[in-house]
């Protein structure tokens, strides 16, 4: 809860982090350190543990941490409760939002922004000043207003889920957000209203850590440092230029490398 | 006359018909069928034959087939027939070891057991429970449970022979084993046979049934087929009911599976008087797989009631039942089908589905798909429908300019092929659908492969 | 914290919600209180002369002494039923008080002579009998224990034609009206519970529209057992003349009590040509405590017709309460495009049995039905959706849809689907889906991750579950049955 701290200390600093799930290990020693003001890009081929690390950076219980550790904002990340996780400010894009049907995006919204609220000290947020947080998040990125009435991602278009779960971050304003695969099954405009949402959002005090498959998406979100997980281990680091590298020589230059 | 006092009557003259010849039938058997008689009877007798009042048989009241004055038999009578002459199977590309029971009794074309040389038992079961008596106290009355059904204990009652199957431990059977039961007298008959299927673990077995009357007699089958499916083991187990319109029939099938087992039951219905089929399965271990399906087509005054109880007593395993019925004239039609998914049988998936076609305003469905459970990580489903050919695509084959008689029977056919294309054996698939073609078309207005063609009986 | 469901379609939230969120935090049933008023009551038992008791006590006519002495020999002769997928107990019903009314000496004219402990009780229970949440626009009608005891709004609605007063008043200001409609949808040969009430029913509402008009408010009955080993059995009679519409509201609570209490209650709905009635109930009499022990059991017996054509019959239920609910609100559809629907929404927990769902009856022509049951089972409950569809010769063109959905909170209930389809006639479609389900677990992860709790998640997608039938209810009811969903749940998951 301490975003300012008069010694500067990393947001996320994860510690040879391992995962696994029935018994096979997915992540294998991970390291990163993510500080305020920064994005990270997390690069890999599919299967590389890149969706896990996202799973279990929010706490998915289906995945069992074996070994490793997780400071986050000077807490143990790893012993919190993904609910406290949340309102602590870590938001997850989910790669396959899911469906909740009869339950009114609104409605939703307003227990999570409340529980948050209520969690941090601060007064429940009335109707009327909710409601137009709603609206001007909403306009962020560029999410009808009827989608907004709909039932949680309930026959919404694949476009359209992952625009409702960036509008869900500009609700919940997440010190740190983790998007997983946010581009995928995207097209190009739907690709740079994500995007615009996403840089809109950004500022010096929180983090982004984009996790995707290409590099299209970092054409939008320029990222600081580009990480390549591959078999559960960040084999490369580098700025964003590892990310053009890899486009070009592709995955297989990554396979062979190791 | 008092038709309900008759009803009365009805049981309790079964039960002294029981006690006046329970000397000769101890006598004529062996003890693994003597042992369940006395008590079977018991629970006969306080249940009776069931009527409407009875929630499983609410559609059927089973007491009106009983009526007629049926002859019964302790021992088999000799009718003698050549099977050449009377009985010709249509399926000539069908390689079948072939087991004829007549009017309920092991009859002699082959020998009364054989041992295959891969191992396999096949023949009587009044023979069988004599030389291997050890398989029958293993499986005899295990799964048809006498206390919850009249019929069950009627028939474990009287049981003598019936058909015997055996495969034992890791045998895979090349030829698909046919019992053919046939029903011929010189007079109206109540028949009961007993079957056993017995397929060890990591066995598999592929059986087809075809029940034919051959003259023109009332006959009542009161049959109990009980069948074990180890682990790991297969069944594929084809139904094809094909009597006259005087026969009444009910049957009762119970299949026990293991372990990671696959079982299929596919009963056909094409032609008969009453009927009532009652499936039982009970999926015993962790991944066993079933699919119990049905298709009926019934016309003029018949009635076809089809039951079906599926326990998921084990967690992980699988169930899909479809039935399909298509009702033309005044017939009439019942469908339960009952899912039981016990505490802790978690993982459980169970899919049931009924659609039924009524072809005219006096044909009549009545329907009663059912979920009862108690696991809470399960994913159960139901759908029942009851309706006509759909018009739109009546319309749509017409504006491509065929008749609407054709169209109606292209559709009524696709409508029963849903059920058909899951027959694993494929010369017996396509005379399947031939027959179900013909029978569509009128053309088979009497029960097939009879050379008697006798006509209208009922 | 608790969710709250807000209006969908409009993004509309006002002030109240929020205290609605603060109200919803017990967990206890809150309605359990006693309320301390004299009450007159016949001695415990029933024979004939309990019977001709309570007819006299109420000042009733030959004929209504006559229907209910005929309905109480007819139930002697009566067995309980056991289709039901329930464990019924054995009820000793000679050690239940057939009568029992709140003491008063003379009839009530106005608000200020009802006993103020009385007044105390309804405010409790959120009932608006003030002149104040009169203004509120829901006409009342309160039935404490038997008695009928106060009718709000009727001169308002007097003048439109309409009745709306206690079932005892009907049968001495309407004789003809009660005569012609009482028994006339649910005879008193019916079933055992229906005989047993035609015998020895107390009071209940009476609800008369006349010819072409539309009922400008809400009608609402609360009904309330107070008193200790009393059965209720009240009885309500609703008639909607050609062309008339009217929306009828019925809620009910229950002290709570170790012993086990009878609800045995008949409603009758008649609809006339072009006439729409709509019944909605939120049933939370007392389930019982966690153990199962104490809880109503409420056997009632719904049913309306439709008797002219293009007529339309609707039910809406949340059922929350009672420890053993059996219940089925049914339409006979009679007249040609006649509409019957069917909404409900049944929860289970601890050790609560419900068998509940409807029966659509199809006679006339080109009639059609909609069943949408949403069960909830949790605890050690067990939950079953009992439906019957029956399409009959003459009912041409008839139309059916059935979707029955169950939801399984913890491995220790059950949840269960008896649908009978009987189908006579060939142009009829008739279709019924079910799927039985548990909360998935990406879906309370979904939500964690926003930062609500696994708890509060479930209520959520509970009530999201129930959405489409709670969708039906009037918006005062919605809110109400939202808490009760709630409260009902709390603690059964995680």
């Amino acid at each position: 809860m301490s975003a300012k701290s008069s010694i500067p200390q990393p947001m996320l600093e994860i510690r040879n982090l391992k995962a696994s799930i029935d018994g096979k290990e997915i992540l294998k020693g991970i390291n990163l350190t993510v500080n305020a003001g920064e994005v990270h890009a997390i690069m890999g081929p599919n299967g590389s543990g890149k969706s896990t690390l996202a799973a279990v950076l929010a706490g998915r219980e289906v995945f069992e941490v074996t070994g490793g550790e997780v400071t986050y904002c000077g807490q143990d990340l790893l012993s919190m409760a993904p609910e406290i996780r949340a309102r602590e400010g870590i938001f997850l894009g989910f790669q396959y939002p899911v469906e909740i049907p009869g339950v009114s995006m609104v409605n939703f919204m307003r227990t999570a922004v409340n529980e948050k609220r209520k969690y941090l000290g601060q007064p429940e947020m009335g109707a009327a000043d909710f409601l137009k947080l709603m609206r001007d998040r909403k306009a962020l990125v560029d999410l009808d207003t009827s989608l907004a009435n709909r039932s949680v991602n309930e026959g919404f278009s694949g476009g359209e889920k992952k625009r409702n779960e960036i509008f869900q971050m500009a609700m919940l304003e997440p010190k740190l957000a983790i998007l997983d695969e946010t581009d995928s099954g995207l097209d190009i405009d739907a690709l740079k209203t994500v995007a615009n949402g996403v840089n809109r959002l950004k500022n010096k005090e929180n983090a982004v850590i984009v996790i995707t498959h290409y590099q299209r998406l970092l054409d939008y979100i320029v990222p600081d440092f580009v990480h390549v997980l591959f078999d559960g281990r960040i084999v490369r680091s580098g700025d964003k230029r590892l990310a053009f590298e890899l486009e070009e020589k592709g995955y297989d230059w990554i396979r062979e490398a190791n | 006359m008092n038709v309900l006092l008759d009803k009365k009557i009805l049981d309790s003259q079964l039960t002294d018909w029981y006690f006046t010849n329970r000397d000769q039938l101890m006598a004529a058997s062996n003890s693994v069928f003597n042992s369940f008689r006395p008590e079977a009877m018991e629970c006969f007798r306080k249940m009776g034959i069931p009527d409407k009042s009875n929630e499983n048989y609410k559609y059927t009241d089973v007491r009106e087939v009983f009526l007629t004055p049926f002859n019964r038999y302790i021992e088999p009578r000799k009718i003698l027939f050549s099977v050449e002459d009377l009985f010709r199977c249509d399926i000539p590309e069908l390689d079948t070891e072939l087991v004829l029971l007549v009017n309920g009794w092991f009859y002699e074309n082959r020998p009364r057991l054989e041992v295959l040389p891969n191992g396999i038992i096949i023949g009587s079961m009044a023979e069988a429970a004599r030389q291997y008596p050890h398989i029958l106290e293993a499986h005899y009355s295990r799964y048809a449970d006498f206390r919850k059904d009249a019929l069950v204990a009627l028939n474990t009652g009287f049981a003598q022979d019936g058909t015997f199957i055996y495969i034992p431990k890791g045998v895979g059977q090349d030829r698909t084993i046919q019992v053919v039961n046939i029903l011929l007298s010189p007079e109206d008959l109540f028949v009961q046979h007993r079957n056993l299927v017995v397929i060890e673990d990591n066995a598999m077995a592929r059986v087809v049934v075809c029940d034919h009357s051959l003259s023109a007699h009332h006959f009542l089958t009161n049959s109990v087929t009980e069948i074990f499916v180890g682990q790991n083991a297969r069944l594929d187990y084809t139904k094809l009911q094909n009597e006259h319109n005087s026969s009444n029939q009910l049957s009762s099938s119970f299949v026990h599976q293991e372990k990671d087992s696959h079982a299929i039951f596919n009963t056909i219905t094409l032609h008969g008087g009453m009927i009532r089929n009652n499936v039982y399965t009970r999926l015993n271990g962790p991944g066993a797989e079933n699919h119990t399906l049905g298709l009926f087509l019934a016309d003029r005054n018949q009635h076809v009631d089809s039951y079906t109880y599926v326990d998921h007593a084990a967690p992980g395993c699988t169930s899909r039942q479809n039935f399909k019925g298509i009702l033309d004239e005044k017939a009439t039609g019942a469908f339960t089908g009952r899912i039981l998914v016990r505490p802790d049988a978690q993982k459980t998936l169970a899919y049931q589905a009924n659609n039924n076609i009524l072809l005219t305003s006096e044909a009549r469905m009545n329907t009663k798909p059912q979920l009862e459970i108690y696991a809470d990580d399960v994913k159960c489903s139901h759908g029942a429908t009851v309706g006509q050919l759909d018009e739109n695509a009546m319309f749509y084959l017409q504006t491509r300019g065929i008749a609407k008689r054709e169209a109606r029977l292209l559709l009524m056919g696709a409508f029963g092929h849903e059920i058909l294309k899951q027959v694993p054996v494929e010369p017996l698939r396509d005379r399947l659908n031939d027959l179900v073609d013909k029978r569509l078309k009128g053309e088979l207005s009497r029960c097939n492969s009879c050379p008697l063609q006798c006509q209208e009986t009922c | 914290m608790v969710p709250f469901i807000i209006a969908e379609s409009h993004e509309i939230m006002n002030a109240d919600q929020d205290q609605i969120i603060s109200q919803v935090t017990q967990t206890e049933y809150k309605y359990g209180f006693v309320t301390d008023v004299e009450s007159d009551a016949l001695p415990k038992g029933l024979n004939e002369d309990i019977v001709r008791q309570i007819s006299e006590i109420k000042g009733e006519p030959d004929w209504m002494l006559e229907f209910r002495l005929k309905a109480y020999r007819y139930w002697t002769t009566m067995k309980l039923p056991e289709w039901a997928h329930l464990k019924l107990p054995v009820i000793d019903y000679q050690d239940i008080i057939y009568y029992s009314a709140p003491r008063s000496r003379q009839p009530l004219g106005s608000l200020d002579e009802v006993d103020p402990e009385l007044i105390e009780t309804f405010n409790k229970l959120g009932i608006p009998l003030d002149e104040q949440k009169q203004l509120a626009g829901v006409a009342v009608d309160a039935v404490m224990d038997s008695i009928s005891v106060k009718t709000t709004f009727r001169d308002a609605l007097a003048g439109q034609g309409i009745i709306f007063c206690s079932f005892s008043e009907a049968v001495r200001e309407h004789p003809d009206l009660v005569k012609k409609y009482m028994g006339s949808v649910v005879p008193y040969r019916d079933n055992f519970f229906a005989s047993l009430n035609s015998a020895v029913f107390s009071d209940g509402s009476f609800v008369f529209i006349p010819k072409g008009v539309r009922c400008p408010m809400e009608l609402s009955t609360y009904f309330r057992i107070n008193a200790a080993n009393t059965g209720q059995f009240e009885r309500t009679l609703i008639i909607a003349e050609e062309g008339a519409y009217v929306s009828y509201l019925e809620g009910c609570t229950a002290p709570k009590r170790d012993k086990n209490q009878l609800h045995a209650a008949i409603v009758e709905i008649i609809a006339h040509t072009d006439a729409e009635v709509k019944y909605s109930t939120v049933q939370n009499w007392y389930p019982g405590d966690r153990e199962g022990k104490g809880g109503i059991y409420n056997f009632v017996t719904k049913r309306g017709i439709c008797m002219g054509d293009r007529s339309k019959i609707s039910w809406t239920q949340v059922e929350t309460g009672s420890a053993i609910t059996w219940k089925y609100p049914s339409c006979i559809l009679r007249g040609d495009h006649s509409v019957g629907e069917f909404y409900s929404v049944a929860v289970t927990n601890n050790h609560q049995q419900a068998d509940t769902g409807t029966k659509m009856i199809h006679l006339g022509k080109n009639t059609r039905s909609i069943i949408v049951s949403k069960g909830i089972s949790a605890g050690l409950s067990n939950n079953s959706y009992r439906g019957l569809v029956r399409v009959s010769k003459n009912a041409d063109h008839a139309r059916n849809f059935s979707q029955c959905d169950s939801l399984l909170l913890g491995d220790r209930c059950g949840a269960h689907t008896f649908p009978y389809i009987e189908v006579d006639n060939q142009s009829a479609v008739v279709e019924h889906e079910a799927t039985t389900s548990k909360i998935g677990e990406d879906q309370i992860f979904y939500c964690n991750q926003r930062g609500i709790d696994t708890e509060t998640a479930v209520g959520l997608i509970v009530n999201g579950y129930a959405r489409e039938v709670l969708n039906k209810l009037p918006m005062e009811f919605a809110v109400e049955a939202q808490k009760l969903l709630q409260i009902t749940l709390e603690g059964s998951v995680g």
